[in-house]
């Protein structure tokens, strides 16, 4: 994956690490732990969008999976925690394999549409499938992680166990991306029949990719589900699938450090600024419109090529910007 | 009250409702056969036109027909500033970044909605009476009638407009091909415009006909263009007849499933049908063969 980007990984874990020696509030620790968990969630959108070229406006409704399958699975039915993280990721991929297969043969849009329309349909279950979900009052109980005894049961703890699977992601998925597989995804994302005259099965790639992303934010869902220990529809609405979207397009299509930095900010500043989040709705609206008309190609990504326009290469993208 | 009676009374109010999801698959059409993009926004229109109804008529107390023509007016102008402003400025052409620009731009009329008209749901009253007809032994209410009558004339205005007249016929043609239509001197940058300024109006019109029987929030916009979507899908993408068979078809399958079935998941019914038709006939029920797939 390249020295620049192991080093860049190295110094960011390092950094990651020593954060919370100066952090005494429990409340700044959680904003991050769930900056954590948007970055897991932003990095497998970003690997579908930036190298699929395709948009999920449903990736609410697999966060949610993950997390209603987990607590409810442990919680009512008393399975074990770790198993049924992957259990609930499995089953997560197995409906989006079912979404992906017909959906990206077509145009763009449809898969914008359909898994769209699934994150209504999921909302919807989880609303009224009362007796399992607790409806819209929300399923609470839910147990804390634990392993072989050590419980964790403090922001501080889950701090670390949330950044170590983050930071993980991003280790393997920048690794991804420099592969073969990476290499067949930025050509597909180029130019999708050149990439097929080169004999890359470029559907089987796409459905892959869609399918792998599901599951990073399903297993988004399940840590969110065993660190908040409570959950509820409004969570997983439409809305946290347009910012997610939001965040991955600030941070630049194919920027796996623009996501990092994209899911950061947009999680942090909005805590930061009370004011705005009262218009949290018309703020992501004019942020999402603002940056595609200008920056088609990530809001970081684009600053950066103007900064510094010699400097090739800033973040490891694909994109280049036509600024 | 009989089974079959039943049927047709669900039957009745799912026309209703689908003649509305009609007007508004027939808005996503005219921006898809004149630029290719899905307008996200469509559904935000809806909401819009009940809010500016509610607003000229109930609040101002304008006569219903002025308060009716000014909304249709605010709501095109709409429409024409979304294509003059994000999405005829937009750096990138991709289909993709267009499609998303019309997802913000529908965040935003909803964010800044909510500000202006309150999150509470909001009501007409129907344009004429609340007594309810009897035909044929179910109950019809005035409301419905003038539903009908309007989405009616609105497709057979449309369709005149597009076989009749000179902008019409350029409209076509850019759908039929955008190079050619350039290359005999239509301005296709203004049939754009002019799609977006009648998908508005369209809109606006559904959602002025609609908000005396559903009442209308500042949220219901998504919903709204996803169902418009679905409907346009169902009847086949593109195609004006597709979109008016697919929003009565939708109308009355969700009615039935919502009256027969269970009302707790009607919304969720319509998607998947969406899913549905994806799945095994993405050309919908009156789609040409000649169906793009990447």
């Amino acid at each position: 994956m390249g020295k620049q980007n192991k080093i860049y990984l190295i110094l960011f874990a390092l950094g990651v690490f020593a954060l919370p020696f100066f952090l005494q509030n429990n409340y700044h620790l959680m904003v991050l732990n769930i900056s954590a968990l948007n970055i897991l969630v932003v990095i497998g959108l970003n690997l579908l969008m930036g190298f699929a070229g395709q948009i999920s406006l449903g990736h609410a409704a697999f966060f949610g999976l993950g997390a209603y399958l987990s607590g409810i699975l442990t919680t009512t039915y008393g399975f074990p925690m770790w198993p049924t993280i992957f259990l609930a990721m499995a089953l997560t991929a197995g409906v989006a394999l079912v979404i992906g297969i017909p959906t990206l043969k077509l145009e763009g849009h449809y898969l914008v549409m359909a898994t769209l329309g699934f994150n209504v349909i999921v909302y919807i279950m989880m609303l009224q499938l009362e007796p399992v979900t607790g409806g819209p009052s929300g399923f609470s109980g839910i147990p804390r992680l634990e392993l072989s005894g050590f419980i964790f049961d403090s922001d501080r703890k889950y701090y670390y166990l949330l950044w170590a699977v983050s930071i993980g992601t991003l280790l393997l998925s920048l690794n991804l991306i420099h592969s073969r597989v990476g290499r067949a995804m930025a050509a597909l994302r180029q130019n999708e029949i050149a990439a097929r005259c080169a004999g890359i099965d470029t559907e089987a790639y796409k459905v892959k990719i869609f399918v792998l992303s599901a599951a990073m934010a399903s297993l988004a869902g399940s840590l969110y589900a065993h660190y908040i220990t409570f959950i509820s529809p409004g969570t997983f609405s439409f809305f946290y699938s347009l910012q997610v979207v939001t965040m991955v397009l600030v941070g630049g299509m194919g920027s796996l450090w623009g996501s990092v930095l994209g899911a950061l900010l947009l999680t942090v500043l909005p805590e930061a600024l009370h004011a705005v989040k009262e218009y949290n709705v018309l703020v992501y609206g004019l942020i999402l419109m603002g940056v595609l008309v200008f920056f088609p190609h990530g809001l970081l990504t684009g600053v950066a090529a103007i900064l510094g326009k010699r400097e090739k290469g800033v973040s490891g993208g694909m994109e280049k910007s036509k600024a | 009250m009989s089974l079959w009676l039943q049927i047709f009374q669900f039957t009745l109010s799912g026309l209703t409702t689908g003649s509305t999801y009609a007007l508004v698959a027939i808005g996503f059409s005219l921006i898809h056969n004149a630029t290719g993009i899905v307008n996200f926004a469509q559904g935000e229109f809806v909401m819009l036109g009940g809010m500016f109804m509610i607003t000229f008529y109930s609040f101002l107390r304008l006569p219903m027909v002025l308060a009716f023509v000014l909304t249709i007016f605010c709501v095109a102008a709409i429409g024409f500033l979304l294509e003059r402003g994000p999405v005829n400025r937009a750096r990138s052409k991709e289909i993709l970044i267009l499609v998303m620009i019309t997802v913000g731009a529908s965040i935003s009329i909803k964010g800044l909605s909510m500000m202006i008209w309150g999150k509470n749901p909001m009501t007409l009253p129907s344009f004429s009476g609340e007594n309810p007809l009897i035909f044929l032994g179910a109950a019809i209410m005035p409301q419905s009638i003038w539903i009908f009558g309007i989405t009616l004339f609105v497709v057979v205005a449309l369709s005149y407009f597009f076989r009749g007249t000179m902008t019409g016929k350029a409209m076509r043609a850019v759908a039929a091909s955008r190079k050619t239509a350039l290359l005999s001197g239509i301005s296709v940058d203004r049939m754009i415009l002019l799609s977006f300024t009648l998908s508005g109006a369209l809109g606006a019109a559904a959602g002025v006909i609609l908000t005396p029987i559903t009442t209308t929030s500042y949220d219901m916009g998504v919903m709204m263009g996803l169902k418009g979507f679905s409907a346009a899908i169902l009847g086949g993408y593109g195609s004006m007849p597709g979109a008016v068979i697919g929003g009565l078809l939708l109308g009355v399958l969700e009615s039935l499933g919502a009256g027969l079935i269970s009302s707790e998941y009607k919304d969720a019914l319509a998607f998947l049908i969406l899913l549905i038709v994806l799945f095994f006939k993405p050309t919908g029920i009156l789609g040409k063969g000649s169906f793009k797939r990447v």
